[in-house]
């Protein structure tokens, strides 16, 4: 299986915009070559800036080179780009409702080894909740890519999550991606499993396993948290009666809540949200630390299981 | 608006303005005078004679632009805004009021001519330095420029935008800071220690120009200088009093964040009608 990281994807987005959109700036915190900008900035120079360790005045720049007509691309790691910078965010960008597109890699525990400082598992809420904000969170490097674009064409602050972790190629070149329209990857009849980023593919994996079992689930890639698509949500909780939610984040505010939000609101029937739970991560390798959190396609099996005996 | 106004022109506005400032502020019955007092003939001198902008063309794009970064004085801005036609005047006294685009801090998407939203101290600088850097790439001749309160650079990030600003070397950028060496809490020099200020500026690579910024000639004077400054940003401290131009709140920090009260509002504008009619004779 072909493997690729989702900020691989984002580098080669920003490569294709520097080609075909002169607005497109990319703006970075000494993180270039980790958060795959420096493709961009080799072949664009000019519209590369380079802002030192210092992610406060690069989200405010960002703004202004925004308000003055560009296509500002912010690429750093989810930690320092969201939790630390959270009211420049705010007041600079949503306030102003600026064209500025975050590219966040480094997001979730697949970090790795560098551990809980480095491992953003809570920039899903805490940027959902930004007025203004888009919040998109890409399954694969080719849908990476496509966000990125995608991302360029509205006209406001955009959100996308990107992780560091080489994943399997699980979405197809020729899949139309809009923003705010989720994925139905497959189709089933007895519960939900409703996936982003790098859980998509665990979802798969563990939807074909309760298919031998002869549980039938349909899967969702939720790729943009916001707008949600809330259509999608009500027609897969009134149609398999059970939903379950994975995310390499808190459940608490993530993915998961904002499902809920819109089960509980139309049409309420079991849930469980797959995540980290309230807790910080620590250094290991990805797949342990994936097993250790409880994010794997197993894991979805035994909810899907439990599940069903709240039917 | 281009084109000089004379200096007694330039005052009697300034004397205009304050009295819009301490109008607004009474009917609104809160806000910030101190800080909007002390800057009105940095902000005034701006906009009727050192910027090209257009009032009925507030997007024009080859005007300069005004960043307020100590966003709290904004009805300051709002009255030099509205005394240049990008709005009708009698919108001032809805300052604060349910529905106003006259936000208690500035919001660019609700008011015209209000480039960007501030009011959380520190970012003004930075997306000042944006919209520079994006001057520089698009090859416009437009400055500017950035109006802080030297309270406000306690604020860590003002010290990373004036990083940058040297870095990408933003001589179409002009920063101001009001020196009203007064915030909230009390004297800037016992709350944060500012001092040596000027040669904190200077270390960091900016051209430093100091005056006493209620004076309008020497203000008009330091904008052209720093026209003048190739290769490097310049900032003007600009010795202000706080309160200036109402007796009783002059250099009071009690004034920072008070509207003034009925009869308050009544006293600072007969001393600032006395100040018109000793000006016109």
């Amino acid at each position: 299986m072909e493997l690729e990281s989702t900020r691989d994807g984002y580098g080669e987005g920003l490569l294709k915009l520097g080609r075909e959109n002169k607005r497109v700036v990319v703006l970075t915190a000494d993180l270039g070559e980790s958060t795959r900008s420096h493709w961009f900035q080799k072949e664009f120079p000019e519209r590369f800036f380079q802002m030192g360790i210092a992610e406060a005045d690069m989200i405010g720049t960002a703004a202004g080179l925004a308000l003055s007509g560009k296509i500002a691309f912010v690429s750093d790691f989810g930690v320092f780009v969201t939790g630390r910078v959270w009211d420049q965010l705010r007041v600079s960008i949503a306030y102003n409702n600026a064209n500025v597109k975050i590219g966040s890699t480094h997001c979730g525990i697949t970090v790795g080894a560098d551990g809980a400082t480095h491992q953003a598992i809570e920039d899903i809420a805490l940027m959902r909740v930004l007025p203004n904000f888009t919040v998109i969170v890409p399954a694969d490097a080719i849908e990476a890519t496509k966000a990125t674009i995608a991302a360029s064409k509205i006209n406001g602050p955009v959100y996308i999550r990107l992780g560091r972790a080489s994943l399997p190629i699980i979405t197809k070149e020729t899949a139309e991606f809009a923003i705010g329209k989720a994925e139905l990857l497959k189709e089933g009849k007895d519960l939900t499993v409703i996936a982003c980023g790098i859980m998509v593919h665990q979802s798969l994996e563990a939807a074909n396993v309760l298919e031998k079992k002869g549980i039938f689930a349909r899967v969702i890639n939720l790729h943009t948290i916001k707008p949600i698509d809330r259509e999608i949500i009500i027609n897969a909780a009134k149609e398999t009666g059970a939903i379950i939610t994975a995310e390499e984040h808190q459940v608490m505010g993530g993915m998961g809540s904002a499902v809920a939000e819109v089960v509980m609101e139309n049409c309420p029937v079991p849930m469980k949200r797959i995540g980290i739970l309230d807790s910080f991560g620590q250094s290991g390798k990805p797949e342990e630390l994936m097993r250790e959190y409880h994010l794997t396609a197993d894991d979805i099996v035994k909810e899907a299981q439990n599940i069903l005996k709240r039917k | 608006m281009k084109g000089e106004k004379d200096i007694t022109e330039l005052q009697k506005i300034c004397l205009e303005v304050r009295k819009d400032i301490i109008r607004m502020l009474g009917e609104a019955g809160s806000g910030h005078p101190g800080g909007s007092l002390s800057a009105v003939e940095i902000v005034v001198s701006l906009y009727f004679s050192v910027m090209r902008h257009r009032a009925k063309e507030p997007n024009w794009k080859d005007r300069d632009r005004f960043i307020l970064s100590k966003g709290h004085c904004c009805p300051l801005l709002y009255a030099v805004l509205a005394k240049c036609g990008y709005f009708p005047a009698e919108k001032l006294l809805t300052l604060r009021k349910l529905g106003s685009p006259l936000q208690g801090h500035p919001h660019n998407i609700e008011l015209p001519g209000i480039e960007a939203s501030t009011g959380s101290l520190g970012q003004g600088l930075s997306v000042a330095n944006g919209i520079a850097l994006a001057g520089k790439l698009n090859k416009k001749n437009y400055r500017v420029y950035c109006l802080l309160g030297d309270g406000e650079t306690d604020e860590g990030q003002v010290w990373e935008a004036v990083m940058t600003a040297n870095h990408y070397h933003l001589d179409n950028l002009c920063a101001i800071v009001d020196r009203n060496r007064l915030q909230i809490d009390g004297n800037t020099e016992d709350i944060m220690h500012l001092e040596p200020y000027p040669e904190k500026w200077k270390a960091f690579g900016w051209k430093v120009i100091e005056i006493e910024g209620n004076k309008i000639e020497e203000v008009l004077s330091a904008y052209r200088q720093a026209e003048k400054i190739k290769g490097k940003p310049s900032v003007v401290i600009a010795h202000t009093i706080k309160g200036k131009g109402v007796s009783f709140m002059e250099n009071r920090v009690e004034w920072h964040g008070k509207a003034p009260k009925k009869e308050e509002t009544e006293k600072a504008l007969e001393e600032l009608n006395a100040a018109v009619s000793l000006r016109t004779k």
